[in-house]
Parts: C-alpha cells; sequence; structure tokens
C-alpha cells in the first residue's frame, strides 16, 4: 500500500499507518549534525508558515504550499480490544475517514470558505495552531540536499466562534514535505486526532 | 400516575412551543415515551458480517450492543449488566463468544450450546459459594430488545407489545426501499461502508431529524457548496447530489405520515420503465481522490436497464432524488450519497450524530470508493454540506434559552393550505407543493402524541423487568 505518492522517492516504506497503538516507531536518525539541525529548522519553519496562513484565512495561499497530487488524510479512531490495533484507526482504502481530499476537494473548501455564506465559518472562527514537537523521520536524497522529507509534528488547535463556541483539536501528523520552484510543498498530510467521537459539532478548518 | 398533557404542538396553527428544544422535564419524558417505544435503527446487518462480530450501539440514552450469534441470528442486548451496571461492551466493535464485565466478570453469551436464551449469564463468580448455585442465570441475563431486520437494517425496541416493524413503517416502508434495494431494482442487496462517523453537535435532537423528515426549504444553508460546485461529477451547476436539472423530470411529492410521524420529500409511487430509469445523477470529471466517473456511470446505466425488469410488480418511489426520516431519529438518503444518520438524544441541548454510507454491494468497488468519498467531503462534521446544517442547528437551540425568545412559537405553516391524501399511500397526507413543512408538521403530530401518553411510559419502564 503506497500512502505516499509514486513520485516519492522517500526510503520509508511504512507497512502501517504512522501513529498506530503499538505499532513501529521510527528511532531518532542518529548523532546530529549541521546538515540535519539546517534542515529541521527549515521545515519546522515552514510548518509554522502554513499554521500563520491558516490562522489568518490565507486558505488560498495554504493552497499553494501544496503538490498537486497532495493526500490530506485523517482517519476515524475507534475503541477496541488490546492488540487488535489494526481496527484502530480506520483503513485509508476502505473505510470512511475525517478527512481524504486531493487537490481538487481541498480547492472545494476553499471555495466556499470564500463565498461568505459558509455559515459555520462566517463570521469567521478565531484559530490558533500551535504546532510542536517537529522530528525529522527521512530525507531523501541526503539531508544536506533535501528535495523531500518525512517530518511528524504534534498540534493544538483551538477555534473559537461566535461568542463562547469552543473546540479543541489534538494529535499528531505525518508529512511529506516536496521541495518545489518556490520553496516546501506538502504531498501528503496524515492527521491522527485523539479523539473518536468527535467532541466538536463541525471541523471546518485545516489541521 | 397522571402524566402532563400539555399541547406543545399546535397542528391547526402549526406552532411549536419553544420549550419543545429546551426543557429538561420534556427530553426525560421523551426518553421512555419515544425512544422507549419506538422502533430504533441500531446499525447494519453488514456491520456484523461473521459470527460473534458485535457492534456497541444506542437506543436513545441506553447503550446496546448489536451481535450475531453462532447461528447467524442478530441480537440486540442491553449493555449494562445486570449485577451492577457496568457497561459489559466496552469497544466500539469486535468478535466474542462471551461478554464479560470487567468489574465482577459476570459473562454473558448469545451462545446456543450454553445459553438457553440469548445473552443468558453463563459465567458468576463464585457461583457455588456465594450464591449456591441458586442464582436464576437465564432471569439475570442482559436484557433483550425485541429485533427486526428489514432488508439488512437492524431496527430495534423495547416495546414486545407494540406493532411489528413492517406496521410501524407503514406505507414509508416504499420510501425505505429506494435506501436499501439494489441500484438495478432487485430488492435488497444493500451494505454500509465500514466506519461510522460520530460526533457530538449542540443541538436539539429534533432539530437534526426534522430537517430530513421533509424541510426543504432550507437551499440557503447549502448554497456555499453549490457555489462551491461539490457535485460527485464535476458538473458545475449540477448541485451538490449531481442531478439538479434529472430531479425534476419526476414531480415532487412531500410525504407525511402524521399518525407514524415518518416523513419524506420524494416521488409518488410509480411503476419504473424505461422512460424514468434513466433518472439518475452526472458523472464526467473525477473530483475526489479514488473517483473513478466512467466506471460509476457505466454501472448506473447497466443498473438503470435493469431496473424496470427487476421492479415488475411493485411500485418505486424516490430513487436518487429522497430526503427522508422514520420517526423518531433515522434519517435517510436515497440520493448521492445515499446515507444514513441517527441522532441520539444525550441532553435538551447535545444531540450525537451516527452516519453511514450505504453502497449496492454488488457494485465495482470503484464505485463504492467514489461513493465513500463523495459521502466524506459532503457529512457530518468534516463534510462540506452538514457543516452548515450543524451550525443552524445548534445557535437555534442555543436560542432558546433567553425566557423572553422562548415565548415565541417556531412557525410551521408553510403549504398549510395546500395538503391532500394520495390513493396510492395508505395514512399519508400529501402535498404535491414542495416547499411545504407538512412532514414536519406530521412529525411533531406523532411526538406530541408520544410524549402524552402515560402508558407508554409506563410500559417501556418496566419493559425489562419481565424480560
Amino acid at each position: 500500500m503506497s500512502l505516499i505518492s509514486e513520485q516519492s522517492q522517500l526510503p520509508v516504506a511504512a507497512s502501517e499507518p504512522p501513529f498506530r497503538h503499538g505499532g513501529d516507531v521510527p528511532p531518532p536518525l542518529g548523532r546530529w549534525n549541521l546538515d540535519r539541525l539546517l534542515l529541521t529548522k527549515e521545515i519546522e519553519e515552514h510548518l509554522l508558515y502554513e499554521a500563520d496562513l491558516l490562522d489568518q484565512w490565507k486558505y488560498r495561499d495554504w493552497l499553494e504550499l501544496t503538490t498537486s497530487d497532495i493526500r490530506y488524510w485523517a482517519p476515524i479512531r475507534r475503541n477496541v480490544r488490546y492488540g487488535q490495533w489494526e481496527r484502530e484507526q480506520s483503513s485509508e482504502l476502505a473505510e470512511l475517514a475525517w478527512f481524504d481530499d486531493n487537490r481538487a476537494t481541498l480547492e472545494m473548501r476553499v471555495r466556499q470558505l470564500e463565498s461568505g455564506i459558509h455559515w459555520a465559518e462566517e463570521p469567521l472562527s478565531r484559530v490558533c495552531h500551535v504546532i510542536s514537537g517537529v522530528r525529522l523521520i527521512a530525507a531523501s536524497p541526503s539531508e544536506d540536499a533535501a528535495d523531500e522529507v518525512c517530518v511528524r509534528s504534534r498540534f493544538v488547535v483551538y477555534r473559537n466562534h461566535q461568542e463562547d463556541e469552543e473546540s479543541l483539536f489534538l494529535g499528531k501528523r505525518e508529512d511529506v514535505l516536496r521541495r518545489g520552484d518556490s520553496g516546501w510543498q506538502l504531498a501528503r498530510r496524515s492527521i491522527f486526532i485523539d479523539q473518536s467521537v468527535l467532541l466538536s459539532q463541525n471541523l471546518t478548518i485545516l489541521l | 400516575m397522571t402524566r402532563m398533557a400539555h399541547q406543545y404542538f399546535d397542528r391547526e396553527l402549526g406552532l411549536l412551543d419553544r420549550a419543545a428544544y429546551r426543557s429538561q422535564d420534556i427530553f426525560d419524558r421523551e426518553l421512555t415515551t419515544v425512544f422507549a417505544r419506538t422502533w430504533l435503527f441500531v446499525g447494519h446487518e453488514s456491520q456484523v458480517p461473521h459470527p460473534n462480530d458485535f457492534f456497541a450501539s444506542r437506543m436513545g440514552a441506553d447503550h446496546v450492543v448489536l451481535t450475531r450469534d453462532k447461528a447467524g441470528e442478530i441480537h440486540v442486548l442491553l449493555n449494562t449488566c445486570r449485577h451492577k451496571g457496568m457497561r459489559v461492551v466496552r469497544y466500539d466493535e469486535g468478535n466474542t463468544p462471551v461478554f464479560t464485565c470487567p468489574y465482577h466478570a459476570w459473562s454473558y453469551s448469545t451462545d446456543g450450546k450454553i445459553a438457553k436464551v440469548p445473552g443468558q449469564l453463563v459465567g458468576v463468580q463464585s457461583y457455588q459459594d456465594s450464591y449456591c448455585r441458586q442464582l436464576d442465570k437465564v432471569q439475570w441475563g442482559l436484557v433483550n430488545a425485541r429485533v427486526q431486520v428489514y432488508k439488512g437494517a437492524v431496527f430495534a425496541t423495547w416495546d414486545h407489545d407494540g406493532p411489528d416493524l413492517l406496521e410501524y413503517l407503514g406505507d414509508m416502508k416504499l420510501y425505505l426501499d429506494s435506501l436499501l434495494d439494489s441500484q438495478d431494482g432487485s430488492e435488497g442487496g444493500t451494505e454500509v461502508i465500514p466506519g461510522v462517523i460520530k460526533w457530538r453537535l449542540y443541538a436539539n435532537w429534533k432539530a437534526c431529524s426534522e430537517n430530513f423528515v421533509g424541510d426543504p426549504l432550507h437551499g440557503v444553508s447549502h448554497r456555499s457548496v453549490e457555489i462551491a460546485d461539490i457535485g460527485p461529477g464535476g458538473v458545475s451547476g449540477a448541485s451538490r447530489h449531481g442531478m439538479e436539472a434529472e430531479r425534476e423530470r419526476l414531480p415532487w411529492l412531500m410525504v407525511s405520515f402524521e399518525d407514524k410521524g415518518h416523513g419524506i420529500l420524494s416521488t409518488a409511487p410509480y411503476e419504473v420503465t424505461d422512460a424514468n430509469a434513466d433518472i439518475f445523477p452526472n458523472f464526467q470529471n473525477p473530483v475526489g481522490p479514488l473517483d473513478r466517473p466512467d466506471v460509476v456511470d457505466a454501472y448506473f446505466r447497466e443498473t438503470a436497464r435493469k431496473r424496470p425488469a427487476n421492479h415488475a410488480g411493485r411500485l418505486s418511489t424516490g430513487m436518487y432524488q429522497s430526503v427522508g426520516g422514520i420517526f423518531p431519529n433515522m434519517s435517510f438518503h436515497t440520493m448521492f450519497p445515499r446515507t444514513i444518520a441517527v441522532w441520539h438524544p444525550i441532553a435538551p441541548g447535545v444531540t450525537e450524530g451516527w452516519r453511514w454510507c450505504v453502497v449496492d454491494k454488488a457494485a465495482p468497488q470503484e464505485v463504492k470508493d467514489t461513493a465513500r468519498h463523495h459521502f466524506m467531503r459532503y457529512s457530518g462534521p468534516t463534510g462540506l454540506t452538514e457543516q452548515d446544517d450543524m451550525e443552524n442547528w445548534s445557535y437555534l437551540t442555543e436560542a432558546t434559552r433567553g425566557p423572553i425568545a422562548r415565548r415565541f412559537p417556531y412557525n410551521y405553516q408553510a403549504g398549510l393550505h395546500a395538503e391532500r391524501t394520495e390513493p396510492s399511500l395508505a395514512g399519508a397526507t400529501v402535498s404535491d407543493l414542495k416547499n411545504t413543512e407538512l412532514s414536519l408538521r406530521g412529525f411533531y403530530v406523532a411526538w406530541q402524541r408520544h410524549l402524552n401518553s402515560a402508558d407508554g411510559a409506563d410500559r417501556a419502564d418496566s419493559a425489562g423487568e419481565s424480560r
């Protein structure tokens, strides 16, 4: 199952989705060197730039930071018996998910927001993406000349709508970023929201 | 005991007291007079395909478990230990021959080899020493709901003496058929795509139910998705269901079963012919990541060709173009996406929505994948269409808090002047006017009648004790 994309050159061939209970955890890349430090810092800044765009509702600009073959996926989480963890996340290829978007459907979300009559976001909410725990998982072809990376991060996203409606989305992401002509672009984002029943009535924003 | 017989809904004037959405007392009475008496959708057979499979569900405020025994029979058991009440099933789904309570290990089974009745108590800690083997294991089994399966859809009720499911559905069954029958017109043959969307919304459950039962007037809610062209076939202006123009070819009919509370915006029952079997959504361009409009279009064309022959002798209703609801809290679309929703009451202003996607079992994987992806961008809290529904339902519920606002009833008067009976539908009041609130009025007539039924509450309250 190739979850990343046919174009991907990354050495990660995940046999299972990331962050699965009891699943494989990629170990640290080893002794730090300057190339890795600079690359990690560069990626971290890119993720924070993305967060700024999303928090300031510059969704169309955010779209520009995605590749034409982007996949944006957030599985449903389930309560399952110890050890039956292959059922803990909904399967990408056969089951329902919170999100399973490509460039075209992400663009629909953006067009809807831009209509000015998307009532769940009219007036716009106040949103704060807190992104932390950025961890480089893999770089291709090398850390000093990377044009594709796999990176993990944690997110806490707060949304305040109208007067007192509050939503809090917490979880993990695993991203694949590719270097384009004008900088890094998101080729794949897997989002693991740490709730089984979503406790917010709307998830109108991107995570 | 005298129950309050207050009228919250005035049928003649089409007015509903806002207390219906706010009052804790009304909510508590709904749990017994509505949810403990009516047939409720608890899940689909395809969610428990193998012996000992189970799926944890809800019936009103009660937790239940839908399970299939070794002999293939479906059961719905109250998910509460008969000892101290702990939930015996704590997983959303799974497979087990025995449900063991994590507190004191009382164990229950549906296996006919060890249990005389489904859900019977089969294991009790210290059975010999502490109970002298005197505890009656049949009497202390998990409480069974009454279950009936219709074309794969599993319904259950606590009212063991009431009407059976088909009687409860009445001629609404004809409309449920267009959800549960195959596209080629053969009976049944549908399944749900694995995975259930579950989320909390901060609205009264009736605000959700009534929207499906028959509210064609909320187009402005969804204007933004039409602007964004979210339709399944990537065709501009084809609407979010991909068939705006096609839908006009069969006359609309709003149907309300006022004696039951079901309602639907659909068509009158009609004979399937070559002249109407070709009414289906437009699939031209891929939209979602796995969309295969060529395969989907071919499947719709092929099934449409077979439909007149397979449907001969039976009337059809609103295939691909209905949105309706089975009283009290099951909603469905027969269009694209084909969906089921259930609105579980949590509190007067809190509802838990569950959402399933229905497909033909025999459809090619490409058709299922396209349907699945359209469903995901349409439905639930991440769905472009329904996000805006939830916004309306929750903020109108919130607005019942003000004591002054509460003095002013909701208006359900649209189409009050245009109602008639329809000879082909027993017990139905219908309207040829598309923009009517006829079915909402029918929903609240049934709701009011349940609310005032003291005997219903008493029967339901004691339902488990006699089992």
